[in-house]
Formats: C-alpha cells, sequence, structure tokens
C-alpha cells in the first residue's frame, strides 16, 4: 500500500517549487532533502532547539513541527534567503562574523532567523530585549555571550 | 613587515560559509534523491537476553531495501561479526569490553542497536523498524555505582564483581603520611552523569565506488584517520581503498571521539552490499541512548595536612561508572586520577580506581575528560581543609601551590599518554591574585553584608585546575603553494567549530609571508593528509598547529632556496611580505611565490603562460637535471610534530551566586575567569572557547543530568527534560584575564585552551552555594553535584535539622 | 524521529472539517502542532487522519463581547502570540496576557493556538488553570451541533479533556475582569520558557480569593482562600492540593514552592486591584 502523495507549492526565499510529498514529511525535510536548502538544521525535532527555525510569512517557527503541507502557499525565508541582494551579508550576518557569533555554525541559521524577524519587530532592543529575543534557541558552542553581543552590533548596523 | 597575526582577533574565514547556509554538515552530503536512508532498531530494555528477531514482516514494506541483525554481519566479512574494537588498551583494563555492531544474544543498555534497516527515506525505515518482532527474556539491570560495586547482578557474567579495571598509582607514603599529620579529613563525594549533548547528532554517509573499487565515507567525527582504520579493517579492505571525509561537524566536545561507532560500520557495509549511497543521521532521542555519557564517580578522599593547610598526604578512592562498554578504555578516570593535583603539590599522594560496568550508555570522554570530576575532588578538599581551620579559601590554596621557579615540576605520576606526568610552565600565584581581583574577593564580605541587609543571601567559589593539553602521539601537515600564488593547507585532525581555518591560516600567514586571505585550510580529510590522530585534550592547536608552523617552516626555505637562485642574491637578504620574495633594501628584485612555484616544477608540456615560463626550456641550467638529486618538484612542505609530552594549561574560575530563601533558586551574578594557554594565536577564538566552556560547566553544575530510573530507562531523553542552558541561564556577561606562560615544548608557546571552561564547574558552584548557604546554616555542605533548586531545598531541610538538633 | 503515515485533510469549512472527524475514528484535529507534531515525531501518537483546521477561514478571531463587560473570546486559530499582543485581550482580562508570557518561547507561540492549548488539557501548561479560574468556557461544533462546554467540566485527567474525539473547539471565552478585581500570574520553571515546576493565577474579587494551580496536580486545581489569612496562605492551599512527585522537583519541594508562590501571587493579585 503506498502512502498518498500530496502536490505542494512552496514559496521559499522568493522562487517557488511544486513538490509531490507525503503528507508526513516535514517542512525541514522538505526544505533540506527536496529543495537542497541544506542550511536550515535539524537538531532535536520536537521544537526545542531552535536550529530549524525559519521564517513563515514573516514570523519564525520551527519547520520541524510544520508538515510541508500546511505550509501550502506560505512565503518561507531560510538562512538561504538572508544575504543582501548583491551577496553581502546581511546585517545580522555580518554581525555574526564581526562578534565571533557562531563556532560549529549549527544552531547558527536558526538564530539568524530569528534575529532577523525580532529586529523588523524591535530594531532598538535594550540588552535584556536583545538576550529575550534570542531566548528559546540553545546554542551548544558559544555560550550565547557572543550571539546577545551580535544581536546588539546587528541593530547598530540597521536591518 | 607585515604585522604578524599570530596573538590578533581576526575574524574566521568560515563563517562565511555557515552564514550564507553554505555549511557542508553529514546530513548535507548527498541529498540527491536516491540516497538510502538508514534507521535503528535499538533494545527498549537495560539488560536482556535476545531470544529471537524476526524481521520477516518487515521486508514487505514498500520502499525497504535491506535489514540487518547479528547474523548478517558475517555475510559481509568475519571480523563483522567480531566485537568492536577496544580503542585503547592499557594493562590494568583486565576485563575490556566492548559491543557487537549489532547485539548478539544480549542486550546491555537501553538503545544498544539490534537490527539496521535501509530504505528509501527515514520515514519508511523508522515504519520498518517498527515491525521488527523481537523476543526477549528480560535479566535485572545494574545502575548506578553503588549497585555496580554490590555486584549482586552481573552487567557482564565474565567480568567478575562488575570491575572491569583496578589502578592505583601513588607517590610517597600517603595513608603514612595523612597518619602523621597535624589535621585530617574526609570526604565523600558524588558527581552525576551529563553528556556533550552536540546540537549536530552523529551521522554517517557512504557511498562504494565499484569503478574505483574503493570507498568513501562521510562521517560526524573527530577521528577521521581513526575511522578510515577501523572501516578498513571491518570492511576487509587496504588502508588505501578507503577515504574519510570528515564534513563540516555541528560541535563534537568528545563524543565524536569515540569510533567506530556501530553505524560508521553498517552504512559502509550496507553501501557495498546494495550497490547504494547509504546516510545514517541520527536523530535527538538516539543520541541521548546510544552515543555516549561521561562524568559519573563516586570519590571517596582522606587528606592529612597542617595548621596553615598545607598537605601532608592525599588518598584518593574512587568508582568509576563508564557504562555497559569501555571502548575507550581508562582514559576519563586515569584523567581523573592524575589531573586531580591540580596546581598542588600533594606532598605524597596515592589513588586507586575501579572503572565499573553498569546497564546503560557508555561513558567516554566529555569536554574536560574526567578534570571536571578531578578538579571536584581536589577543589571541595581544599574548601574543607579552609573551613575546617577556620582559614581563607584562597590563602589555603597558595600555600598548596607548586611555585613559578618550581618548573618544570614532576608530579611523579604517568598520565594518559603514558608519558610523565610534569608540568611544564606556569604562574599559579600570579594568576590567584589575578583571579582575586576580577572576581572581587577581598571585598565580596563587604557585598555579603550589603546583601544581607536586604535579606538576600549570596556566596563566592573559587576553583583552581591544570590541564594537560596536546598530547601525542603526532600530527601532521601538507603546505602546497600552487602556481597561482594560492597555498593549500591540509592537517588531519577535525574541526567542529574551533576555527581552524581561520587559526591555521594565520600560523602559515605569518610563517611565509603569504597573505592570510591566500590560505585555505582543510582539515579531517584522509585524501589531503592520510597521517593524523584526532582532536580531543585539546590538542588542535598544539599539535597541528605546531606541524603547520614547522610545515610552512619547510615551504619557506624551497621558497628562498628557489627566489635566491632566480633573483640572483643570497637567501639570507631575501624576505616574503604579501606573498613576494624580494631582496630587503632593493625592493624592485622581487619574485611572487606563484612565480616561484612555477619555477619548483619543472615542465614538459605548457598549457598557458605562467606554465610556458616553466618547461624545460626556459629553466634550470642545462647542464644539470631538471631536478636536482636531493630535491623534489613543487613548492611544499610537509612536516610532522610529536612532543615529548604533554603541555600543562592552567586556570581559575570564581563565581559569586545568590540562592533565593524561599525557592531554592541558584542565581549566577558574576563570573570570572583567569586563563593561561601560553600564547594567544586569536584571542578572540580562544575567549569563545572559554564562553562556551563555562556555559557548559553551568548545564553541568546546575541543570544537567542523566535521570535514570532504577530499570535503567533513560528518562529524560529530550530538550524538553534534559536541561541545556538557553541564554538566560548563562552569566550576563564573563570577566575574562589572560596570563601567558608560554610552553617550552613547542615552537610556538602555545597550550591547549579547548576544554578548559568547563572544567572547574561542578567545583566552583558546590563552593559558591555552599558559601551563599553558610549565611543560615554554618555547617551547610555540598557533597553532590549537580545540583537543582529540589536538591538544594533537601539539603537545607535535612542539614537544618541536624544543626538545630 | 519521523511521523507514522497519517491520511491527510484540510477542509476549507468547519462543516467539512466536523464531517472529516466523523468519518474516521481515529482522526485528530491539527491546529499549530506544537504539542501534537512532536508526538507524531516520537510515535508517542499515530493517528490514521489528521484534520489540519488551518484554512478554515474565520477562526482566527480575538473578539471583545459586550463592549468587556462579560468577556473576550479567542478563535481556535488565533496564535498564542496574536493573543498576547491584544491590546483588547489585556484590557478585557489581563491574566490571559499576563499567563501567555509564559507560555514556551516566542517562536512556538507564533504558531501554536491558544485554543489548542486548552484541548491539549496539558495540566503544566498555563491557559487551562487561566480558563479554570476566571470560569470560562469552549465553544465546540461536533456532528450533533455546538455545544458549550464549562471550564470545570473541560479537564478530566492528564492530558485527558471532555471534547468528544468528534468535536473540533472553535473558540474560548475568557470572562472579562471585573472592575474592583485583581489578577496575577507567576510561575518557577527550571529554565526560562519551561514548562513551570509550579505556577499559580490568582484572582481576587472583593472578600472572594481563588488561584488556580499548573504542575501541581494532574489536572489544572483551582483552590478556594477566601478568608484565609495571609500568613496562612500556603499552608491552606496544601491542605487542598497533593503536589507530585517528577525528576524536576519532588512533591515535598513542589510543596513549598507553593507555598511561596500562592503568598506572592495573592499579594500581586491584590496589587493589581
Ligand atoms: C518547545 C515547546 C515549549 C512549550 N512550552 C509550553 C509552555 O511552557 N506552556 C504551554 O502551555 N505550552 C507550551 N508548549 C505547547 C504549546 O503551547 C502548544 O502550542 C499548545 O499546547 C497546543 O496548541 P497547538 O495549536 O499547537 O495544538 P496542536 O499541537 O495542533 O494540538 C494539540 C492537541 O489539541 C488538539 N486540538 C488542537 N486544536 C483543536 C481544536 N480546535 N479542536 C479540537 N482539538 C484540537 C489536537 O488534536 C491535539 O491533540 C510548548 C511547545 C513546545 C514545542
Ligand atoms: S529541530 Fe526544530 S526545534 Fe530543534
Ligand atoms: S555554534 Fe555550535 S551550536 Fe551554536
Amino acid at each position: 500500500m503506498s502512502e498518498e502523495l500530496h502536490d505542494v507549492r512552496l514559496m521559499v526565499n522568493g522562487a517557488t517549487h511544486e513538490l509531490r510529498v507525503p503528507a508526513r514529511r516535514l517542512l525541514s525535510d522538505a526544505l533540506r532533502h527536496d529543495l537542497r536548502l541544506t542550511g536550515t538544521h535539524v537538531g532535536c525535532e520536537h521544537g526545542v532547539c531552535g536550529a530549524c527555525t525559519v521564517l513563515v510569512d514573516g514570523a519564525p517557527m520551527r519547520s520541524c513541527l510544520m508538515f510541508a503541507v500546511s505550509a501550502e502557499g506560505a512565503e518561507v525565508t531560510t538562512v538561504e534567503g538572508l544575504a543582501n541582494p548583491d551577496g553581502s551579508l546581511g546585517p545580522v550576518q555580518q554581525a555574526f562574523a564581526e562578534c565571533h557569533g557562531l563556532q560549529c555554525g549549527f544552531c547558527t541559521p536558526g538564530f539568524l532567523t530569528t534575529i532577523t524577524a525580532g529586529l523588523r519587530e524591535n530594531p532598538t532592543p535594550t540588552h535584556e530585549e536583545a538576550r529575550e529575543m534570542v531566548a528559546g534557541n540553545l546554542c551548544r558552542c558559544t555560550g550565547y555571550q557572543n550571539i546577545v553581543k551580535a544581536v546588539e552590533r546587528a541593530a547598530e548596523l540597521g536591518s | 613587515m607585515t604585522t604578524k597575526l599570530m596573538g590578533q582577533a581576526v575574524q574566521r574565514v568560515e563563517d562565511q560559509r555557515f552564514l550564507r547556509g553554505l555549511g557542508r554538515y553529514v546530513d548535507d552530503v548527498a541529498v540527491e534523491q536516491d540516497v538510502l536512508h538508514a534507521a535503528v532498531l535499538r533494545s527498549p530494555h537495560a539488560h536482556a537476553r535476545i531470544l529471537d528477531i524476526d524481521v520477516s514482516e518487515v521486508l514487505d514494506v514498500e520502499g525497504v531495501h535491506a535489514v540487518y541483525t547479528y547474523d548478517d554481519l558475517a555475510s559481509c566479512t568475519p571480523q563483522m561479526a567480531e566485537p568492536l574494537p577496544l580503542l585503547i588498551p592499557h594493562p590494568s583494563l583486565t576485563h575490556g569490553r566492548t559491543q557487537h555492531a549489532l547485539a548478539k544474544d544480549e542486550v546491555n543498555y537501553v538503545g544498544e542497536a539490534i537490527a539496521f534497516v535501509v530504505a528509501d527515506d527515514r520515514y519508511v525505515a523508522e515504519d520498518a523498524v517498527g515491525r521488527i518482532r523481537v523476543d526477549y527474556e528480560l535479566l535485572p539491570p545494574v545502575v548506578g555505582v553503588e549497585a555496580a560495586r554490590a555486584a549482586a547482578v552481573l552487567v557482564h557474567d565474565d567480568v567478575p564483581g562488575n570491575v572491569a579495571a583496578r589502578m592505583e598509582q601513588s607517590v610517597g607514603d600517603a595513608p603514612a603520611a595523612i597518619a602523621a599529620a597535624p589535621h585530617r579529613l574526609a570526604l565523600d563525594l558524588t558527581v552525576e552523569r551529563s553528556a556533550c549533548m552536540p546540537m549536530e547528532g552523529r551521522g554517517t554517509v557512504a557511498r562504494w565506488d565499484p569503478d574505483l573499487n574503493r570507498l568513501q565515507v562521510w562521517t560526524s567525527t573527530q577521528s577521521s584517520t581513526g575511522v578510515r582504520a577501523a572501516v578498513a579493517v571491518k570492511m576487509g579492505l587496504d588502508l588505501g581503498q578507503v577515504d574519510v571525509i570528515t564534513p563540516d561537524v555541528g560541535g563534537g566536545f568528545g563524543v565524536k571521539i569515540n569510533h567506530p561507532w556501530p553505524e560508521e560500520l553498517l552504512v559502509p557495509m550496507a553501501a557495498r552490499a546494495l550497490g547504494r549511497t547509504v546516510k545514517f543521521t541520527e536523530d535527538r532521542r538516539e543520541h541521548f541512548i546510544s552515543s555516549a555519557h561521561e562524568r559519573g564517580q563516586v570519590q571517596h578522599i582522606e587528606v592529612g595536612f597542617d595548621d596553615d593547610g598545607r598537605l601532608h598526604g592525599l588518598d584518593v578512592e574512587f568508582w568509576h561508572d563508564h557504562g555497559a562498554f569501555i571502548p575507550y578504555g581508562l582514559i576519563v578516570p586515569i584523567i581523573t586520577s592524575t589531573q586531580l593535583l591540580g596546581p598542588y603539590k600533594p606532598q605524597s599522594y596515592r589513588v586507586r580506581f575501579e572503572s565499573l560496568y553498569t546497564n546503560t550508555v557508555m561513558v567516554t570522554p566529555y569536554r574536560g575528560a574526567g578534570r571536571p570530576q578531578g578538579c571536584y575532588a581536589m577543589e571541595r578538599t581544599m574548601d574543607a581543609i579552609a573551613d575546617y581551620l577556620g582559614k581563607d579559601r584562597a590563602e589555603v590554596r597558595a600555600v598548596n601551590f607548586i611555585q613559578p621557579d618550581e618548573f618544570p615540576f614532576d608530579q611523579g605520576l604517568v598520565f594518559q599518554d603514558g608519558r610523565e606526568l610534569e608540568y611544564d610552565s606556569g604562574d599559579y600565584p600570579a594568576m590567584l591574585e589575578k583571579t582575586k581581583a576580577l572576581v572581587g574577593w577581598d571585598e565580596f564580605p563587604a557585598f555579603r553584608a550589603e546583601m544581607a541587609a536586604e535579606g538576600r543571601q549570596v556566596g563566592i567559589g573559587l576553583a583552581c585546575y591544570v590541564e594537560g593539553t596536546g598530547v601525542g602521539p603526532y600530527e601532521g601537515a601538507h603546505v602546497h603553494i600552487e602556481t597561482n600564488g594560492k597555498v593549500k593547507v591540509a592537517t588531519g585532525l577535525t574541526t567542529q567549530g574551533q576555527g581552524h581555518a581561520t587559526v591555521f591560516a594565520q600560523l602559515v600567514a605569518d610563517e611565509l609571508g603569504c597573505s592570510f586571505e591566500d590560505v585555505e585550510v582543510v582539515t579531517g580529510d584522509t585524501r589531503r593528509m592520510p597521517y593524523a590522530v584526532g582532536t580531543f585534550a585539546s590538542r588542535a592547536a598544539v599539535m597541528s598547529g605546531s606541524a603547520i608552523h614547522l610545515a610552512a617552516k619547510r615551504a619557506k626555505e624551497k621558497v628562498l632556496r628557489i627566489a635566491a637562485e632566480a633573483l640572483e642574491a643570497d637567501e639570507k637578504d631575501l624576505q616574503i611580505v604579501d606573498g613576494v620574495v624580494s631582496v630587503k633594501g632593493s625592493p624592485g628584485t622581487s619574485i611572487d611565490l606563484g612565480t616561484v612555484s612555477v619555477l619548483s616544477n619543472p615542465l614538459r608540456y605548457a598549457f598557458d603562460e605562467k606554465s610556458k615560463a616553466a618547461t624545460q626550456f626556459s629553466i634550470g641550467d642545462p647542464g644539470k637535471p631538471p631536478v636536482a638529486e636531493d630535491d623534489e618538484p613543487g613548492l611544499e612542505g610537509k612536516d610532522f610534530y610529536s612532543p615529548e609530552r604533554a603541555t600543562f594549561a592552567s586556570g581559575m574560575h570564581a563565581v559569586i551566586v545568590e540562592t533565593d530563601p524561599e525557592t531554592a533558586e541558584i542565581t549566577i551574578l558574576k563570573y570570572a575567569v583567569v586563563h593561561d594557554c601560553g600564547h594567544l594565536i586569536n584571542p578572540m577564538i580562544v575567549e569563545g572557547q572559554i564562553h562556551g566552556g563555562v556555559a557548559q560547566g553551568v548545564g553541568g553544575a546546575l541543570y544537567e543530568r542523566m535521570a535514570y530510573d532504577e530499570s535503567g530507562q533513560l528518562l529524560n531523553a529530550s530538550f524538553m527534560d534534559f536541561l541545556m542552558p538557553y541564554v538566560t541561564e548563562v552569566p550576563d556577561g564573563i570577566d575574562i584575564d589572560h596570563l601567558e606562560t608560554p610552553s617550552p615544548l613547542n615552537p610556538l608557546g602555545i597550550k591547549g585552551a579547548g576544554e578548559a571552561g568547563v572544567i572547574p564547574s561542578a567545583a566552583v558552584f558546590a563552593a559558591a552555594v555552599e558559601d551563599a548557604e553558610r549565611g543560615r546554616l554554618p555547617d551547610f555542605t555540598i557533597r553532590a553535584m549537580p545540583i537543582s533548586p529540589s536538591e538544594l531545598f533537601h539539603l537545607r531541610e535535612s542539614q537544618g535539622q541536624e544543626q538545630t538538633s | 524521529m519521523k511521523p507514522a503515515p497519517f491520511v491527510y485533510r484540510r477542509p476549507g469549512s468547519l462543516a467539512e472539517a466536523v464531517a472529516a472527524l466523523a468519518g474516521e475514528p481515529n482522526a485528530k484535529v491539527l491546529a499549530g502542532g506544537q504539542s501534537l507534531v512532536p508526538l507524531l515525531s516520537m510515535r508517542l501518537a499515530a493517528p490514521a487522519m489528521l484534520v489540519d483546521i488551518n484554512a478554515i477561514p474565520g477562526l482566527d478571531t480575538i473578539t471583545v463581547e459586550d463592549g468587556g463587560a462579560s468577556g473576550v473570546r479567542v478563535g481556535a486559530l488565533a496564535r498564542h502570540a496574536a493573543v498576547l499582543a491584544s491590546d483588547d485581550v489585556r484590557r478585557v482580562q489581563p491574566l490571559v496576557t499576563q499567563a501567555l508570557a509564559h507560555v514556551a518561547h516566542a517562536t512556538i507561540r507564533n504558531r501554536g493556538t491558544t485554543v489548542g492549548s486548552l484541548v491539549h488539557a496539558d495540566a503544566a501548561a498555563e491557559m487551562p488553570v487561566v480558563l479554570t479560574l476566571l470560569g470560562g468556557s469552549l465553544e465546540v461544533e461536533g456532528p450533533a451541533g455546538r455545544r458549550t462546554i464549562p471550564a470545570s467540566e473541560l479537564y478530566l485527567g492528564p492530558l485527558e479533556s471532555s471534547l468528544a474525539p468528534d468535536e473540533i473547539a472553535v473558540s474560548a471565552f475568557f470572562p472579562g475582569l471585573a472592575t474592583g478585581a485583581g489578577v496575577a500570574f507567576q510561575e518557577i520553571a527550571r529554565r526560562h520558557g519551561d514548562y513551570a515546576l509550579v505556577g499559580a493565577a490568582a484572582l481576587v474579587e472583593g472578600e472572594s480569593v481563588k488561584v488556580g494551580y499548573l504542575s501541581v496536580s494532574d489536572v489544572p486545581t483551582v483552590v478556594d482562600l477566601s478568608g484565609v489569612d495571609d500568613a496562612d496562605l500556603g499552608e491552606a492551599a496544601l491542605a487542598q492540593l497533593e503536589p507530585m512527585d517528577d525528576i524536576h522537583a519532588t512533591a515535598a519541594y513542589r510543596a513549598q514552592l507553593v507555598r511561596v508562590i500562592t503568598t506572592r501571587v495573592v499579594r500581586s493579585a491584590r496589587e493589581g486591584m
């Protein structure tokens, strides 16, 4: 008995993709394995770590807690879509580079997407707000010190 | 001269890829549709005999390609059915046991691999795993040190007492010295398990190429050469038929140094058998129950000392819970037993340990690798002595320090690498002064009083450690200057976020005089550097850094020799700046590195302008062979670094905490680190390592633990319940100061920095929380870590009753 | 960790959704998925069908009823984030806003729904306690039509609500804050954003003092503390509660937290009056 497949139209980083996937295919897997946008990482698949965070219609969401079929018609932004149109690093990315906000880089895409949306909502966070902005993402390498600095630096760079 | 990059906070080159989402981690390799995916059936029981495995329902599942159990392994090679290697044998390890790639007859921990399914995708593979039926006969499990020692039940029938190893080392006669000392104390301590928990789990991809008759393996490891050798042996291949490539690795912290994991053999086995690329990506739940843990120990300490707190004798006995198998040998307990001594002279010392089997996930090194437990034992002892004598805790430490003029200082023990435990350099008194200043040690009593006036209770703790880093046997490096002037560097050990591509490029640019941007570093690819050991024990900068420095030096010697000839100058008069060799004082007379590379390789065929200049007709002396007898074509340098022994980094941490009198919540108010890793290559990266270590230390001391129940089930195998710190749980700001006592053992004067941040955490938090509680309960003591608010509450209750009764 | 296969339906109307649910006894509603998807991925749940309600128009509304005099109604697709950000909700019933700030992290709140949380019936979750304390209700639709389930009849056991398997919750109704009344919410969690070790919501109206607790028992529990001296609040609450044991906190420690938090939350509610 083969599994029913669904046609899904995903708009990712401005491009439209047509997919045929089983209903159970997680959005994270569809992005990584079907669209080969492997910048979105998977660290827990139960919603806690935040490595898989992408923007869905501009708001950060866990792609491991969504099915690709449920994202039909939504605008998805992944880390691959955060650079400037000319290919240079976007402000949050630039701030991470300057502040040494990453080590192994595995958690980084989730932080970048989360902060991008966070600064859109609050472009001039206080120190406390900068910490709060990244409080739902786990990083095992950096001890977060430089990630918080990067949020503040990105705000300065004006995202 | 261009400014030296050594010591500069150079921005990381690897970040450009990572920040764009262009990192290549193992699950990002081979994302094409026809790759097959594996899933593993794991034991749900901690201890059971396998009576029968029925896979008949599995092969009907559409999309399943193969299912393997133990009985299928021998069809690959006979050695595939043998137990996995015991990587580090030791004379004391009399009863070493390792698991099979798939369980044979018996399972010994929840999570042990029993069957391996390969299917079109991971979803289908998991469906199939769910249809395998296993009949078990349940056996009673052994959980925890106490049960292991009692040995009422054996983990392995042929290991009496559950003891894999007993080991003892001593200097002088500690029991006699203790008996004769003016004062004596005894302490019983425990530390619970935690785990490395990198954000990326394990993963392996393999492709068998029938045209080339060779195997290509990508794996998320800390030792690609180790995996290569193990895979070759198990698959019955020549080493030369196996390539192991370590792609980007999403954190290791020790767990990926153990190898081969069952899947690192099963994936290649299936890939060859099926003629398809096969991928295994460990999920988070699997990582909890089938990778490795660390830290769990029970310790008994006896100490004798004088009125100043000076140690006369130290006698330590501890029991190390290494889980169901011991593939990584005795490294962790040996490190505990030796590094326990820290910056101190114990006068006489005896240490004995037993490494014990339990029916739990096995234990292999986690960042710090036994040092946190050793530091905890020693520093709790120092605090107990100070408390007993009514002395300042810093003072008691200071009287026991090895003094700066006593280096090299031989502790008289044998270290984990089989070499003598001889400290190369350090300045502990200066470090203590810096630490006290940084945390405000002398001002603390006033702060405590101020807080007490507001009804708040605060405490301060201090802990010191010494860390043997950069152990051998060796690392190597290869430096190749291409004809376009680009410099390609390869070293064999692997990278998990330490910024090797940056720091190694700094070293090469400094030595070679090329521009930093022209250097490209590759790590962990056996095709580029087949001789290597691995990334552990804070050894990458020391070992590969030194090797790269030496290899660059060799390349430079050749550059100068060829350039001197071309420029008709004396080598001694040449300089290399920004990739151009010129005669000092006459900048017009110059040649760039790319052209030197062209000249280094006489050609028969020309294919571009540059190579035209290098054909036999245009270079060299027609009277001599194109390549001199003692020379080789090409502009390369290769060298290895193999030190006599480890180099010893050191550090001190101090923390101020607040404990809530009502809820027993623990808040960190200030965290200070003074650190000595010799010369710094890139201070930004070193500080990043410290930040990360401190955060893991906070986790290990206050949040994380492996909660096993008595049946051997891990109750918190998820990120919901295994409480890794978020930003909100780590200190807001970590004050760091450096001391640089260079190592005399390596050309750069560096020491390792990777693990340091995590070593003193259990010790320093135990001290600070205890100190805070003593405001109300003067005899309050902490003897078990980690500590949660719930446990602190119960300690208050029990010790409060004792102290009022 | 991948879900088992299921049949997926994404109806465009409530009627279709109800029909789909009625046609498959082992079907589940998919709202934000923030609790359901982890259960599916860990294969702790394997429904035969998921009825995704996200395409049903009109369910994401937040409406003030009677100008706020009676309360505020939150639709089944109103995300935690939208409810948290709503000025209407804050004005009409600030306890909802206060408690929502403690629900998970912002990213989870962007997708998870408040009604989904109410139906999920986790005794460690914030919103079920709030609904119970306030005496709110859930409006549900099933094959037999609509009915209103008062909060007092909603929670049967751990992760068990009184919704029938073929019913869909359409909205939740939170009564507004009466003038002169005060509310407060507090919780103590291991990590910021975690489910609480103990949490409490207080409602003080004149002489009446009520406190609802999460993570103390296996269902949201409300205790009437009217007339109890301030000094005795904690013990009085404990007399009516039986705190649980788990790997993060013993029953005795939970009892201590109940003592502490009860006093704090009642004080805070009075200050807000
Ligand atoms: C990392 C993490 C941390 C979290 N922390 C917290 C926390 O601290 N506090 C907290 O309260 N919650 C927490 N949550 C859970 C979160 O609040 C969920 O969003 C919420 O519990 C469920 O809402 P949902 O819309 O996502 O429901 P779903 O996950 O879609 O559904 C949950 C259950 O309710 C049923 N259901 C949902 N909506 C309806 C409906 N309209 N009619 C009938 N049945 C329905 C589903 O069938 C399912 O059984 C956390 C979640 C994650 C992933
Ligand atoms: S992978 Fe989605 S939150 Fe961890
Ligand atoms: S940089 Fe490695 S997990 Fe964050």
